[in-house]
């Protein structure tokens, strides 16, 4: 156990080091590590969109193919040439993004709990995803198609459902007729329209989906493609001849490296191999991971029915229902087994201001483990320990860096499930409860352990999102800085660099106190 | 606005990307068989043969008209035992089973050897047919195989029964 948590934290470290080396590049909006989901469909549908014309001109006998891959392939630098190399190059960089967006959320841990469902969704997209490209490689009908087609053939002979049969029809010249192209375009667009729809149900169950890149990463990427189709035209070997053994190919190896293994060990091994790697994918959700965050509680008294919890929901945790009691209202209600406990939803509630006069603040939804009230109390307490000026506040994400390293004489730090389920108000309330100012950090642009939280809390600052923060909050003394938890050292300068304006500052933008009129109930 | 600095790295890992996918998609070079190698594969699907009898005059005149059949057959055919000889030497013996719940169904087999090119003696075995000792069906020759050169040992019945092609 401790050896396999020890290569997952040694896996997401190389994740880490590498994402900070993407990220002086792309920034975190368009770091591709942090987007390989929108980056696989990015290459999805450039090998639909070019498939598509390479169907449309494709001559589909078993000769003729050939010759109209060739004529493609003749002038490679012609549209048609250009987009079948982006086809191919496509594909590879599809198995590419596909196998890191694995490894990444395996190591970032993201494999159990809420996020069973759509890691083992993920599962049989790595098998369609294989079938389409080995198929793909054998519509050419040249050499290596025809190494393929038969080493695929020898594979799936091993199992006891086909004894040789599907090997015969490689097996010598004249076997083979355009019928085998039925059974292409059955494995090559058939695959692909069961990968689509696996990969709608891959994603269905999380809301605002990163089902695109970002325009500056889309095109890069799709320039980069280009550019290799022109610099390294894909290859046409000769024409297929089964009457001798295409003895040395020009494997993709992104694709195509299960015939090797197979050849190397046996049938039974590459078998063995793909169902060893596919059974321990589907249990690890089973195996014993972290326990689950506490779900998010819905009060239906205070709960307004705005849906804002509803919008901002990462995973589609909450739904509006029709309020039992009030006609015409609705409530939120929390699908506990969706619920990440993030706290987004908090956050994103109207009720969770601070400022609200009630003794015990009890928001229309809220996370049991750290409820605003209880955020309330602590804001105000720590406030008033701190004994020197300027009194920061550091709001911070458990998930990023641990601002409590940050505490000092001037300094409190309030870490929560995620920046997301900062109440902007509570920035307010924090400076008009006598900080001079506040400091909100997070998982690093684009990073966010709950995929919107920092995003959301970002817009809701600048007043673009609602709940949003108010206006009249002197913008001097509010600074946000993304930081995830190997960012300690530029928190930390950022922070005494926050506290010297705030020093220059002085007294000047700063908003009035709060005269607290609590109001008892009942 | 896009610092100059970022924009040389981003160039630089949009090109290493582009490198890595490029090499890996064609290289390295996979060689499959030796360059003085050829290859014999033993490719064959035939229905064995079934147990019949004649049916007596009087047993067919107990039937129902339309089911007055000749032969009465068992469901089972033959396994196919089969022997592949390579210069003298034995390179495949086996007995395949007939295909289906009932063993009625076709018998398949496909395998493959690695042979040196050059001049062979090739001698095939058949027997398909379980109330026959020793084989049924049988072929051999010289054979010249050039380097890559696929042979296949094939079955027909309309073809005269074992060849080579």
């Amino acid at each position: 156990m401790k050896s396999k948590v020890n290569l997952r934290t040694g896996v997401r470290a190389v994740f880490e080091r590498a994402e900070d080396l993407f990220d002086a590049g792309f920034g975190g909006a368009n770091n591709p590590l942090r987007h390989l989901g929108a980056l696989g469909f990015l290459l999805f549908w450039i090998v639909a969109i070019s498939g598509l014309y390479l169907y449309i001109v494709l001559d589909t006998g078993i000769t003729q193919v050939y010759e109209s891959v060739r004529a493609l392939s003749s002038d490679p630098r012609a549209p048609g040439g250009i987009l079948r190399s982006m086809h191919r190059y496509g594909a590879d960089g599809f198995m590419l993004v596909m196998g890191l967006h694995l490894v990444r959320e395996w190591a970032f841990g993201r494999s159990h709990g809420f996020r069973w469902y759509s890691w083992v969704s993920g599962v049989p997209l790595i098998w369609l995803a294989f079938a389409s490209g080995i198929g793909g490689y054998w519509i050419p009908w040249d050499r290596l198609a025809q190494f393929s087609a038969l080493a695929t053939a020898e594979w799936l002979d091993w199992l006891p459902l086909f004894g040789g049969a599907i090997s015969r029809n490689f097996a010598s010249p004249g076997v083979l007729n355009d019928r085998f192209f039925t059974l292409l375009v059955f494995i090559h667009l058939g695959v692909p329209l069961l990968l689509l729809v696996a990969l709608w149900a891959h994603v269905h169950r999380i809301s605002r989906v990163d089902h695109f890149p970002r325009r500056r990463l889309a095109i890069g990427t799709g320039l980069t493609l280009l550019l290799l189709a022109l610099i390294a035209p894909a290859r046409l070997d000769a024409a297929a001849d089964l009457s001798i053994v295409p003895a040395e190919v020009a494997l993709d190896w992104f694709i195509l490296f299960i015939h090797p293994l197979a050849y190397a060990t046996s049938s039974a091994t590459a078998w063995l191999f793909v169902a060893a790697v596919s059974v321990l994918l589907l249990v690890l959700p089973l195996l014993p991971h972290p326990a689950r965050q506490p779900v998010a509680r819905v009060s239906p008294a205070n709960c307004n029915g705005c849906s804002r919890c509803f919008a901002d929901c990462p995973y589609a945790a909450v739904v509006m229902e029709p309020h039992p009691d009030k006609p015409g209202h609705k409530l939120a209600r929390v699908i506990p087994e969706l619920c990440a406990g993030c706290g987004i939803c908090a956050g994103a509630c109207p009720s969770s201001t601070p400022f609200r006069s009630v003794e015990e603040l009890v928001t229309g939804i809220d996370m049991p483990q750290q409820p605003v009230d209880a955020l309330r109390r602590e804001l105000a307490a720590r406030l008033a320990r701190l004994e020197a000026a300027p009194r920061a506040v550091v709001f911070g994400c458990t998930e990023a860096f641990d601002v409590r390293a940050l505490e000092d004489a001037r300094t409190c730090a309030i870490s929560l499930l995620c920046t997301g389920m900062l109440p902007p108000s509570l920035v307010e309330y924090a400076l008009r409860s006598g900080a001079d100012g506040v400091l909100v950090t997070g998982c690093r642009e684009g990073g966010c352990a709950f995929r919107l939280g920092n995003g959301w809390i970002g817009e809701r600052l600048r007043g673009e999102r609602e709940p949003h923060l108010r206006a009249s909050v002197p913008a001097q003394r509010l600074r946000v800085l993304w930081a995830d938890a190997r960012d300690g050292e530029r928190l930390r300068a950022g922070l005494a660099e926050f506290r010297r304006d705030l020093d220059a500052l002085g007294d000047a933008h700063r908003p009035r106190s709060i005269v607290r009129r609590i109001v008892h109930h009942g | 606005m896009v610092k100059p600095l970022s924009l040389v790295g981003q160039v630089v890992l949009y090109a290493a990307f582009a490198a890595f996918i490029g090499y890996f998609a064609s290289h390295p070079k996979y060689r499959h068989l030796a360059p003085d190698r050829a290859m014999v594969k033993l490719s064959m699907s035939h229905f064995g043969a079934r147990e019949c009898r004649t049916r007596s005059a009087a047993e067919l005149a107990r039937l129902p008209p339309n089911m007055r059949a000749p032969l009465e057959c068992k469901r089972e055919r033959s396994p196919l035992r089969i022997e592949v000889e390579l210069d003298g030497q034995t390179v495949y013996r086996d007995s395949i089973r007939p295909t289906g719940i009932a063993r009625d169904g076709v018998a398949a087999v496909y395998r493959r050897f690695e042979v040196g090119a050059g001049t062979h003696r090739l001698a095939v075995r058949l027997n398909d047919d379980a109330r026959v000792s020793g084989f049924t069906h049988m072929h051999e020759g010289a054979v010249e195989l050039k380097p890559a050169q696929i042979l296949v040992i094939d079955f027909n019945p309309d073809h005269g029964g074992l060849f080579f092609r």
